[in-house]
């Protein structure tokens, strides 16, 4: 049995909003050096260089790396024997996160993004809720990811429910289409999330969870998924898109596809897409 | 592809001059505006109202920054997707707006609205809000502050870059990029 006070929580996640916000991570980073080395288009070798440029600016002045500083996402791994200790006014697990979320995004001076109501729209102001996924697992582990998801690639996702007949010719055309479609509007050079199988809701949130990899770029253990990987990217980099659709090879730095069992009859696919600013942490708390 | 260092407001004269392509270093006025600004401001002309600006050879930013911090005129402030304004950019063209600076496509009515008006559309690099708040000296809330990040601002930009995706004469950039390096990456043609 182990215990984690909720305050401990909340400063971790505190801490966590800011980094990830300043931070490019390291495997971005470099696959995006790589993409430029590769770059045919000076337009597009630009582009990924200011990318770089702002990523560097962003770490040593602790400035957002891009003003979108998203929903922020949380998948959460709560072993079984871990016991949460309330503390500090904090009554759940639920709560020490949404509080770690309202300080950090304002000690961070981070975006408020989020409105309370999809129609009446007015703004939290803490940007909270957090978007939670809770995953029970077994001993006393306690794992967070975190990403902050801008709305630009978000909007630009897609779902389709396969019949099991049309195969995989079918989806990944339906991958390809998805990026083409979003083109310049998601800010290529974009990482693709692929949920294939599960059932309507569980293969999108398949398709976040394959952008959470690490490293981005690193392929499926499954040989079959890691070929079908490499298929993919390479259809989407002839696609001519570019970084930010000026033209150009790199459209995408990464595809990552994740798969679950499904119902005999279906065969539902799901593309999450984000941008290149892909900001993402995973702690061991 | 020209470039070309530009004060606000422009004139038609200078809109002409433009193709696609074309970098623009802005110096001079921006006034920002997102989806709910935009909404607000044509319910004003509607009505018939006084507008927070005059529209008059202005250009549009399309962005809501992160706040600053202390000491600083604004936070990160790249650009934000401009198809959702697209329902509200005729009416702001044919009002007097020359340009509005966004990211993505626009829609055939707003390609029409550029011709008929004399303005274009300007892409900012998108997700580089940190380097883009260098060329940013000042930022003041001009309308609606109650939107927070919404509101309309006036930025005093300094060679604030920006590349040319639409121009008066049919040009889409986007369109004209993707097809070349789609013919020479799946035919071999350059």
């Amino acid at each position: 049995m182990k215990t984690i006070s909720l305050g401990k929580v909340r400063d971790t996640i505190k801490d966590i909003v800011q980094k990830a916000n300043f931070d490019l991570q390291d495997d971005v980073l470099a696959l995006i050096k790589k993409m430029q080395a590769k770059e045919e288009s000076p337009t597009g070798k630009e582009v990924l260089r200011q990318i770089l440029e702002n990523a560097k600016i962003a770490r040593e002045e602790k400035i957002p790396l891009c003003q979108d500083t998203g929903l922020a996402v949380f998948f959460v791994e709560l072993g079984e024997d871990v016991k949460l200790q309330k503390e500090c006014g904090l009554f759940s697990l639920r709560h020490a996160i949404n509080e770690g979320v309202r300080a950090g995004y304002a000690e961070g001076y981070l975006r408020n993004s989020v409105v309370g109501d999809p129609l009446q729209r007015n703004n939290t102001g803490d940007n909270t809720p957090a978007f939670i996924h809770w995953e029970l697992v077994p001993g006393d582990t306690f794992k967070v990811t975190f990403i902050a998801k801008g709305a630009g690639a978000e909007n630009m996702s897609a779902v389709r429910m396969f019949a099991p007949a049309d195969g995989i010719e079918s989806i990944e055309d339906f991958v390809v289409e998805t990026v083409d479609k979003a083109g310049p509007n998601a800010c290529p050079p974009v990482i693709v999330g692929v949920g294939l199988g599960g059932n309507f809701e569980y293969s999108t949130l398949l398709s976040k969870k394959a952008l959470l990899r690490r490293p981005v770029g690193s392929h499926n253990r499954d040989k079959f998924y890691a070929q079908m990987e490499r298929r993919l990217l390479e259809r989407i980099n002839n696609l001519g898109i570019g970084p930010q659709g000026l033209g150009g090879r790199c459209t995408a730095l990464a595809v990552h596809v994740e798969t679950f069992p499904c119902h005999i009859a279906s065969m539902p696919a799901a593309v999450n897409i984000q941008c290149h600013s892909h900001r993402v942490i995973r702690i061991v708390i | 592809m020209a470039e070309y260092c530009i004060e606000t407001p422009v004139t038609d004269e200078f809109i002409e001059k433009l193709r696609v392509g074309d970098y623009l270093y802005i110096t001079g006025n921006l006034y920002t505006g997102r989806d709910s600004a935009h909404k607000k401001l044509i319910e004003l002309i509607k009505k018939g109202k006084g507008l927070p600006f005059d529209l008059k050879g202005q250009f549009i930013y399309y962005v809501g920054s992160t706040p600053p911090r202390p000491g600083k005129p604004i936070g990160s402030a790249g650009p934000t997707t401009s198809y959702r304004m697209d329902l509200y950019a005729s009416k702001l063209y044919s009002l007097g707006i020359k340009g509005t600076i966004g990211k993505g496509c626009r829609s055939k009515e707003v390609k029409e609205s550029l011709k008929k008006y004399k303005a274009v559309y300007l892409a900012a690099i998108g997700g580089v809000g940190a380097l883009i708040s260098k060329s940013i000296e000042k930022a003041e809330i001009i309308a609606y502050p109650e939107l927070g990040p919404e509101a309309i601002y006036r930025l005093k930009v300094k060679d604030f870059p920006s590349i040319v995706i639409n121009d008066i004469y049919g040009g889409d950039l986007y369109e004209e990029g993707k097809r070349q390096y789609k013919n020479i990456f799946t035919k071999g043609l350059m």
